[in-house]
């Protein structure tokens, strides 16, 4: 599903990520862990596409297809979605704009909204004084009409609280285990997941895991042992388990 | 309309009178606009070429859907007809005639020698419609009238009263264009529009001129007590020059004016767009929003707010996009206190789309120019409450037009 190949980037001149291996093979699920500034961030929106992030070495393979130049559009349409952190605001579009058409058009509005409790949402400015739960799930609703195979998910439960945090992860399963991709039929979607606390991972069931510190990757696993892990003893870990690599 | 000798001594007097802002335009240049052209009984009777150019500045051929309908092509009344209760439609010559009050309404707000497109529309007779909604009259569908120049090289004047009774609301659509072929003619309109207690006047304009069009609109509005004008206008296709400053005066306790714009200057296009609210009555509000967008043209914004009565709110804002290399946009708002209870705020920004607003549209699967077209579309209606539906499809279809992929 996805191959990153040596990926280095920079962000402003400045190297973010280095040197960065990572799959995920389709219908699977990784997370990755690390500290913040840590460079997790820079690399879901490195695979997205976003301009600031200029990929100066390596290669991202998605479906056998080489996007590391393509534009952020294309890359969206050959079924690669994200769910922003931070997203901005845009006064003026409606969300229920938005979302038909990320949805091609071809989407229901309301009636997918409606179990998100987004149907109030849709006539109001696209994340314009939404709260943090509001904004998470209209993330979920816009990447629920695009449909995408591969789910890159930047932190899907910060600032949300606990029953939401069940709202999102079950939305992000359904998406998960709609169909197949749809451009590629016989694949399975997967996704890739950012979390600080691992709350996520009770409503997913992720496969592998990485950790990433100063922009590589320095260690990998299951996901519930290296979560136990890194709460026992921290990131400091990330180096000794670097040391222990190299 | 016979010229009292004053008046007429100072047009004359005023015939070479430059305007305060905007492009001097040499009137001369231009002759007067055929004023014997044939009558329509119906909008339908006219040529499907002028059905069209009217439809697409928002007037309604069939008519369906209006109260009300009237045609000015060049300098000739070419068609009113009324369809509902309520309000009187007529030209502003046969009102004259007809009523011996409505010289009270006429060039009584507009001074003829505010300047030499004035002056010019005096001395010219200009005539246009006059529309009366009757005390205590809600009409519920709106009057819409269409000012189209259809001959090259010309000059219309145009004159408008309009009057909301005691009590009365109103809604008045505009279409002001210019017929297939016709690239160069100047336009001069005199309003004059009054609204008395607890009237209430929404007042929606189209302008969808050509690329040598000169247009100078004066206009001049009193709010009565409680009283409610609403002012929506639009200029979205390229045209040489406009230059208008509409102003409110807010006279009575209680009285509401909001002007909102909306306008995109092409390249070779200089818009130089004002809207004024004078409040001097206690409690009364005003606001002034323009969203503009310059895709080469020069876009003046101006706005000016003068507080001059005790508990007055106010609020301007202007807020410009620039989409492509050498066009400008010039945001000039002026707020002015001449007592000390008010509140007058302002807002005035310039600027280019944000790169993360156009990119979080691209992840979801939309292009760049969709993208942007999207954003565009949101900025210019954005802001604005309750901007009418055909306003809102005029904009979508002027943003899917224009030429927005430069950023």
């Amino acid at each position: 599903m996805l191959e990153i190949k040596d990926l280095t980037v920079e962000v402003g001149g400045r190297t973010v990520l280095k040197d960065i291996n990572l799959t995920v093979m389709s219908g699977y699920t990784a997370v990755l862990f690390g500290p913040n500034g840590s460079g997790k961030s820079t690399l879901l929106a490195s695979i997205m596409g976003f301009s600031n992030y200029n990929i100066v070495g390596g290669q991202i393979i998605f479906n056998g297809v080489d996007v590391t130049e393509k534009p952020l559009h294309e890359r969206a349409r050959l079924g690669i979605g994200m769910m922003m952190q931070r997203p901005p605001n845009i006064t003026g579009v409606e969300l229920g704009r938005l979302v038909e058409a990320a949805g091609r058009n071809q989407v229901n509005v309301e009636e997918m909204a409606d179990p998100l409790d987004m149907v109030r949402f849709l006539q109001r400015d696209v994340n314009v004084g939404f709260s943090g739960g509001e904004l998470k799930r209209s993330e979920l609703l816009q990447l629920k009409a695009q449909d995408p195979c591969l789910l890159l998910l930047d932190e899907p439960e910060s600032g949300v609280d606990l029953e939401s945090i069940k709202r999102v992860g079950q939305t992000i399963r359904e998406i998960l285990e709609k169909d197949s991709c749809p451009a590629e039929k016989t694949a399975e979607k997967s996704a890739l997941v950012i979390t600080h606390t691992g709350e996520i991972l009770n409503y997913l069931e992720a496969d592998r895991a990485y950790v990433m510190c100063n922009g590589t990757i320095v260690c990998s696993g299951t996901p519930r042992e290296l979560l136990s892990e890194i709460s026992r003893r921290g990131y400091e870990e990330c180096i000794k388990c670097r040391l222990r690599r190299s | 309309m016979q010229a009292s000798k004053e008046l007429r001594k100072r047009a004359e007097e005023a015939l070479e009178k430059k305007a305060s802002f905007g492009e001097d335009i040499a009137l001369d240049e231009y002759e007067d606009a055929p004023r014997d052209l044939a009558g329509a009984e119906s909008l339908k009777d006219l040529e499907e070429d002028v059905q069209e150019t009217m439809f697409d500045a928002g007037v309604i051929p069939t008519a369906e859907g209006r109260s009300g309908s009237f045609l000015m092509m060049d300098n000739s009344m070419v068609h009113t007809s009324m369809l509902g209760p309520g309000v009187e439609l007529m030209p502003l010559s046969k009102a004259l005639e007809e009523h011996a009050w409505a010289r009270d309404y006429s060039w009584k707000m507009v001074p003829v020698d505010a300047d030499k497109y004035t002056a010019k529309s005096y001395l010219e007779n200009a005539d246009g419609y006059f529309i009366r909604a009757l005390a205590g009259q809600k009409v519920q569908l709106p009057v819409q009238t269409c000012l189209m120049m259809n001959k090259q090289n010309v000059s219309q004047y145009v004159h408008n009263v309009i009057i909301v009774e005691e009590g009365a609301s109103l809604e008045v659509v505009t279409g002001c264009t210019t017929g297939k072929g016709v690239e160069r003619a100047i336009h001069l309109g005199i309003s004059e529009i009054y609204i008395k207690e607890g009237g209430s006047l929404s007042f929606s304009m189209i302008h969808n001129w050509a690329e040598q069009i000169g247009v100078r609109p004066r206009t001049m509005i009193s709010i009565a007590k409680d009283g409610t004008f609403v002012n929506n206008y639009v200029v979205l296709k390229p045209v040489k020059s406009v230059q208008s400053f509409p102003t409110a005066r807010l006279e009575g306790e209680g009285a509401v004016a909001k002007f909102n714009s909306i306008a995109i200057a092409h390249p070779g296009s200089t818009l130089d767009l004002g809207s004024r609210a004078i409040l001097s009555a206690p409690n009364t509000g005003a606001e002034i929003i323009s969203r503009t967008i310059t895709t080469g043209g020069t876009m003046y914004a101006r706005g000016h707010l003068v507080g001059d009565a005790p508990n007055i709110k106010a609020h301007l804002e202007c807020k410009g996009l620039i989409l492509n290399e050498g066009g400008a946009q010039i945001a000039i708002p002026e707020l002015e206190a001449r007592v000390p209870d008010v509140e007058m705020t302002h807002e005035a920004a310039v600027g280019k789309i944000a790169q993360d607003q156009v990119e979080y549209l691209m992840a979801r699967g939309l292009d760049e120019e969709q993208a942007v077209g999207m954003i565009v579309r949101g900025f210019l209606e954005g802001g604005i409450k309750g901007l009418p539906q055909n306003l809102k499809d005029e904009i979508d279809k002027a943003v899917s037009q224009t030429d927005i992929g430069g950023m």
